[in-house]
C-alpha cells in the first residue's frame, strides 16, 4: 500500500510517455474516448485507431502475468450499476470531447482551459456522485 | 508508420495504466471519495502523466509530426454548454464503476464479463451521444 504512489507515478510517466509518443510521431492528441468514438462513428483514420487499441488492450495482456500479485479490476457485480455507469461514461466523454486521457492529460500539459475545466467538472460530479451514493445512499 | 507509432503509443498508454493501479476500480473511487478514506494514487498518476507532455507540446513548436502532417491546432479557449453537460455525465458514470474510457479498454483482458459489459455499454453511449447532444441542444434554448 505504501508503495502504490511509486507505481502511480511511473505508471503515469508511461501513459504521459505513450501521449508523447502519440502527439510527436502522428501529430495527434492521445484521447481514449476520442479514438475508440472515431471508431464507433466510422470517422477515418481507422487503421491508426485500430492498432492503438490493439497496443492498449494486448500490453496489459503481456504484461499482468509477470505482475505478482496480478492487479484485478474489482468491478461491482451490480450489473444495473455497471450498464448504466458504461452509458454515462460513453455518452458524457463524446459530448464532452474528450476524457482523463485527452482532456486531462494532454489538455492540461498544453494549459487548455477546456481541458483544465472539462477535469475540474467531471471530478467535480465524481466527488459529489461517489459521497451520495457510497456514504448517503450506501449502495457502493 | 502511423500505425506502428500508434501501436506503440497504446502499449505505452495500457502498460501505464496497468501498473499505475489505475485498471483498479476501487482505487479510483477512492481517489474521487475526498469525504472517506481518501487515496492519492490517482494525482500522483495524473503528474506523471503530464510530465512528459509537457515536455512534448514545447517540442512541437517549429516542427512536423514525424510521420508528416500537422500538429493540433492551439487550444481554443471557449467553453460551451456540451464541454459542462459531457463532462458531468462522465464524471458520474466514473464514478460508479471506477472506469474510463482508457483502463475499460486497458482492462479487458482481465475484466471479465462485468468489463465487457462495461466496454459495451460505453460503445452505445457513444453511438447515441450525437443524439443526446441535440437533444441537450434543444432542451437549452427552450429553457
Amino acid at each position: 500500500m505504501q508503495m502504490d504512489w511509486i507505481w502511480g507515478l511511473g505508471g503515469g510517466l508511461l501513459i504521459g510517455l505513450g501521449a508523447a509518443v502519440y502527439l510527436l510521431g502522428n501529430g495527434r492528441i492521445m484521447g481514449a474516448s476520442g479514438i475508440l468514438g472515431g471508431l464507433v462513428d466510422n470517422s477515418d483514420r481507422s487503421l491508426e485507431r485500430l492498432s492503438f487499441l490493439a497496443g492498449v488492450i494486448g500490453m496489459p495482456l503481456l504484461l499482468r502475468p509477470l505482475l505478482s500479485p496480478a492487479p484485478e479490476t474489482h468491478l461491482t457485480s451490480n450489473i444495473a450499476v455497471v450498464i448504466i455507469a458504461g452509458l454515462l461514461v460513453g455518452a458524457g466523454t463524446r459530448i464532452a470531447n474528450g476524457c482523463t486521457s485527452g482532456h486531462g492529460v494532454c489538455g492540461i500539459s498544453r494549459f487548455s482551459l477546456r481541458g483544465i475545466v472539462a477535469t475540474l467538472i467531471y471530478i467535480g460530479a465524481g466527488v459529489v456522485t461517489i459521497t451520495l451514493f457510497r456514504h448517503v445512499l450506501g449502495v457502493i | 508508420m502511423r500505425a506502428l507509432v500508434s501501436l506503440l503509443a497504446g502499449g505505452l498508454f495500457g502498460a501505464g495504466l496497468l501498473l499505475s493501479g489505475m485498471t483498479n476500480t476501487t482505487k479510483v473511487q477512492d481517489w474521487l471519495d475526498f469525504f472517506g478514506q481518501w487515496d492519492p494514487t490517482l494525482a500522483f498518476v495524473m503528474g506523471g502523466a503530464i510530465l512528459p507532455m509537457l515536455i512534448a507540446w514545447r517540442l512541437t513548436a517549429h516542427r512536423r509530426p514525424l510521420t508528416g502532417g500537422q500538429f493540433p491546432k492551439p487550444a481554443t479557449p471557449e467553453l460551451d454548454r456540451r464541454l459542462i453537460l459531457g463532462s458531468v455525465l462522465f464524471g458520474m458514470g466514473w464514478a460508479l464503476a471506477g472506469l474510463c474510457p482508457g483502463p475499460a479498454l486497458a482492462s479487458l483482458s482481465y475484466g471479465g464479463i462485468g468489463g465487457i459489459v462495461f466496454l459495451l455499454s460505453m460503445i452505445a453511449g457513444m453511438y447515441a451521444a450525437p443524439a443526446l447532444g441535440a437533444q441537450l441542444d434543444r432542451v437549452a434554448k427552450a429553457a
